[in-house]
């Protein structure tokens, strides 16, 4: 791949990139989120076309319209979500789409029997999917692309939904079709996965490319550094709160997943008031949970969730649906990840949305709308929420002015804690200011903000104290003020030491 | 920068905002399209598509007695499509209104059966009508509370509950309702288990226009603006928009989605049993099986096409009904299958959903594109 660009409207996701393949190699790309590595290998597989740049393949120049395309030209990808149709066995999902004239599934069996044999599989050709584990499920799609003679696979975070166990026997397998001659990339931000599984390691960093480096040269940190970067100084304005008490306490607390999977494993912190506590870490470490699970959208296994009101009486949160929390007198907001899909109602206005945390006031079965509207309209004006009126669907807004709209009726309830889950995502840096501001304000007025953040730099720029997540564990608590993004990225991607983890 | 010659012919561009006049010029000219679009099967049948639409127009409209026939037409789409609404606002897709309809009016026929020489007359109607509701709320409930526990299929659901309430009544009918022996009817209902029919008179600049109607259709208008004010000015109806946006949204404002779902559908089917009461007791004066006759299902469209509107709804109900009263009309006068409404109907679905399609998407030529982007 030269040179190659890929813009998203005004976001650059790639910006000529220029990467090289070669066979019988295993490639990680790595970067932290949003670098645009799944964009990247969405060019190579056909979903997306790239707006400058150009492919080669063996020396030729392709060009790859489609999914389909892309397969003729021996190129495969395994995404994060499998594409398989439950009720058909797995020979019938592998040979499913593909337009040879005959459907000979015993034939089929019969072949992807030897893929399997040849590389190591575990799957029966016959079992329907439905029947099947995650693990099982992954297998059929990268046995789909051998299948279709791939010589160059591509799996976008393939470890993702695996236990250490199946993670183990993927690598293996992997390692095996790498001695057959094939090309593989595996995408993935996990350090120790890399050091395992890889020959070389590619590094992209907010759509640039940052460089390749030979895996059996380089160490964790060395590719840490290139993941994170230096740190810039962003001159977020820090003061200090006179006197934190402790708001939050959290307890061994444990989530666990439809699948089975946990994604919070035995967590424990406390949140201060007139604090801002940082939460970095990788992208489903766990953070999306520990926000919904503190706020009764997510079911807990274990542990303990303890709100600590103004005259010093503990109140338990675990168990509580959102409405009893908030029945309870519990004053917290949470400004979350899925702005449109769970913070505001994309139809409705600016009106509506205010409507969302106060809908229920008031006697009588009719809809008290005057509040909202003056709501609605004192946050427009605030905050400078670009919108023709309050009653303008906040879907057709920008990214920036919707978050605005969100941010704005959360700290409008006056919340004792607020919680805010990814809130620069996708905003200019002005926007992305006033929400720092906003924060730092809530904080100097006694609010124990918690904010979930990818951006190292932010995140020791404002957080008083930054609690690091890894895997659904808690790694450690640093305090922001004396952190280096060098020391947080590597609580990332492995658990810090013991002390560190007890503080 | 890729080849022109590699960009695709046509792309899709979504419309970020358009104008609301333009959308509903788009719409309009979608039912003349469709309008157009019927003159096809008209004239592979060799009739002039002109006389036969303004046949369509007289049979419906123009005498008294076919307006009447239009407007009982009219009545149970109209209620139906209000039943309908507030589920397809929360995008529970309740396509069981044919059953709920049916389930209604069975409860509702068996007071007018075994009770008209029980109760008075008002009281007997009351009863009836309060079965109906509940009779209708519960058929409904129970596809809800399904889908509220264990998120089961509605469509499906509702679908299949349909076939079971038509299957009862077949039942009754042939069974212990059975009238005479042998007939397979039920048999017709005391006058006191009738509704009054009601003389309305419209007058419309120097013309009136007189109407009869069974009392039903009173009920019916304030039912649109009743249901209007439910989900435009209550907080009920605040949930339902919110749950039918996305309902992970209504969780974390802390609704109780399962609740609002089983909420709704109970209300959704009890107005499904009250057409069925209407149905039974102000126009066909007894119960059988195809006592719904489809309006659960072409109410499906009445609603979509008004755009869960209740006020559209009446202008939609009406039209779709002046199709079916006129292509009956057309029937006998032109020899022209009176199928041709349900053919017209089904064009204009299918136009009106494709112009929605065009409000919400533009198409870029691969050669506009190029020159926008010089532009």
């Amino acid at each position: 791949m030269r040179g190659i660009t890929k813009r998203f409207g005004q976001v650059v996701a790639n910006d000529s990139i220029s990467l090289k393949l070669f066979r019988g190699e295993i490639l990680a790309l790595l970067g932290e989120n949003g670098s645009g590595k799944t964009t990247l290998m969405n060019m190579l597989s056909g979903i997306y076309q790239p707006d400058e740049g150009e492919i080669f393949k063996d020396g030729a120049p392709i060009y790859i319209h489609s999914p389909r395309e892309a397969y003729d030209y021996g190129i495969g990808m395994i995404h994060q979500h499998y594409k398989l149709i439950e009720v058909f066995t797995a020979a019938q999902n592998i040979i499913l789409g593909l337009n040879d004239g005959k459907m000979d599934i015993r034939a089929a069996e019969k072949k992807v029997k030897e893929i399997c044999d040849r590389y190591g599989f575990d799957i029966d050709p016959s079992r329907k999917v439905y029947d099947m584990s995650v693990s099982q499920k992954q297998t059929i799609e990268i046995v789909k692309m051998l299948y279709r003679g791939a010589d160059i696979l591509i799996l976008d975070e393939p470890t993702a939904v695996l236990t250490p166990q199946e993670t183990r026997k993927l690598f293996t397998v992997l390692k095996n079709m790498k001695n057959d001659g094939k090309a593989i990339v595996i995408i993935t931000h996990k350090l120790h996965e890399v050091m395992e599984v890889s020959d070389k390691v590619a590094v992209l960093r907010k759509g640039q490319y940052i460089g390749t480096v030979n895996t059996s040269e380089t160490d964790p940190q060395a590719l840490t550094d290139m993941m994170v970067g230096h740190a810039v100084t962003l001159n977020i304005d820090r003061p200090l709160y006179p006197e934190p008490k402790k708001k939050l306490i959290v307890e061994n607390l444990t989530c666990v997943d439809e699948e089975g999977i946990k994604k919070l494993d035995g967590v424990s912190f406390f949140a201060n008031t007139g604090e801002i506590l940082g939460v970095a870490g990788i992208s489903g470490s766990g953070q999306k949970e520990l926000l919904e699970a503190m706020t009764g959208l997510y079911p807990v296994k274990e542990g303990s969730i303890r709100f600590i009101n103004g005259d010093g009486n503990e109140v338990e949160l675990v168990g509580m649906s959102p409405k009893k929390i908030r029945a309870t007198g519990v004053g917290m907001a949470f400004v979350p990840e899925d702005r449109l899909g769970m913070g505001l109602v994309g139809s409705m206005g600016m009106s509506g949305n205010m409507m969302l945390r106060s809908w229920k006031n008031g006697k009588g079965a009719l809809l008290k709308k005057k509040e909202p509207e003056e709501l609605a309209t004192r946050v427009w004006k605030e905050l400078e929420v670009v919108t023709p009126d309050v009653n303008y669907p906040v879907r057709r807004l920008s990214g920036g002015n919707v978050q605005k709209v969100l941010v704005g009726r959360e700290i409008a309830i006056g919340p004792e804690v607020l919680l805010t889950a990814y809130a620069v995502r996708g905003l200019d840096i002005n926007t992305s200011y006033t929400i720092y501001n906003l924060l730092t304000e809530q904080k100097m007025k006694g609010v124990a903000v918690i904010y979930v953040g990818e951006d190292l730099d932010v995140l020791i720029e404002l957080c008083d104290r930054i609690l690091v997540l890894c895997d659904g564990k808690l790694s450690g608590v640093v305090d922001g003020r004396s952190a280096s993004k060098e020391e947080i990225g590597l609580m990332m991607t492995h658990i810090g030491n013991k002390e560190a983890a007890d503080e | 920068m890729s080849e022109s010659s590699k960009t695709p012919f046509v792309r899709l561009a979504k419309r970020t905002d358009i104008d609301p006049r333009r959308a509903m010029l788009i719409r309009i000219a979608s039912i003349v399209i469709a309008l157009i679009l019927g003159t096809i099967p008209m004239i592979i049948s060799g009739t002039n598509p002109f006389e036969a639409y303004s046949v369509i127009v007289q049979g419906s409209l123009l005498r008294r007695t076919y307006l009447n026939q239009t407007v009982k037409i009219a009545i149970p789409l109209l209620g139906c499509a209000l039943a309908i609404a507030p589920c397809f606002k929360m995008r529970f897709w309740n396509i069981g209104a044919e059953g709920q309809i049916t389930i209604g009016a069975m409860c509702a026929t068996y007071f007018a059966l075994y009770w008209y020489n029980r109760v008075p007359h008002l009281v007997l109607l009351l009863m009836m009508f309060l079965v109906s509701l509940i009779g209708g709320g519960i058929w409904a409930l129970i596809p809800a509370f399904f889908k509220a526990k264990w998120n089961t299929n509605e469509t499906l659901f509702t679908l299949m509950m349909n076939y079971i309430a038509i299957g009862i009544v077949a039942w009754l009918q042939g069974g212990p309702w059975e009238g005479r022996k042998g007939s397979q009817l039920i048999p017709m209902f005391n006058d006191a288990a009738r509704l009054p029919d009601f003389n309305f008179m419209i007058g419309i600049g120097e013309h009136e226009f007189s109407l009869t109607s069974h009392v039903g259709l009173i009920f019916i208008l304030i039912l649109v603006v009743l249901m209007y004010i439910y989900m435009n000015k209550t907080k009920q109806g605040y949930e339902i928009a919110v749950i039918g946006d996305s309902v992970n949204t209504a969780r974390y404002a802390g609704m109780n989605v399962g609740n609002i779902i089983m909420r709704t559908m109970f209300i959704s089917g009890a107005i499904s049993g009250f057409v069925g009461f209407l149905t039974v007791s102000g126009a066909n004066y007894t119960l059988f099986s195809g006592v719904a006759d489809g309006v659960g299902f072409t109410a499906i469209t009445v609603a979509w096409l008004s755009q869960l509107n209740p006020f559209a709804m009446i202008v939609i109900s009406m039209m779709l009904a002046v199709l079916e009263k006129g292509a009956n009309t057309l029937q006998t006068r032109l020899q022209v299958p009176a199928s041709i409404s349900d053919i017209i109907t089904g064009i204009l679905l299918f136009t009106m959903l494709s112009c929605e399609f065009f409000i919400n998407y533009r198409l870029i030529f691969r050669g506009r594109a190029a020159k926008e982007e010089k532009a």
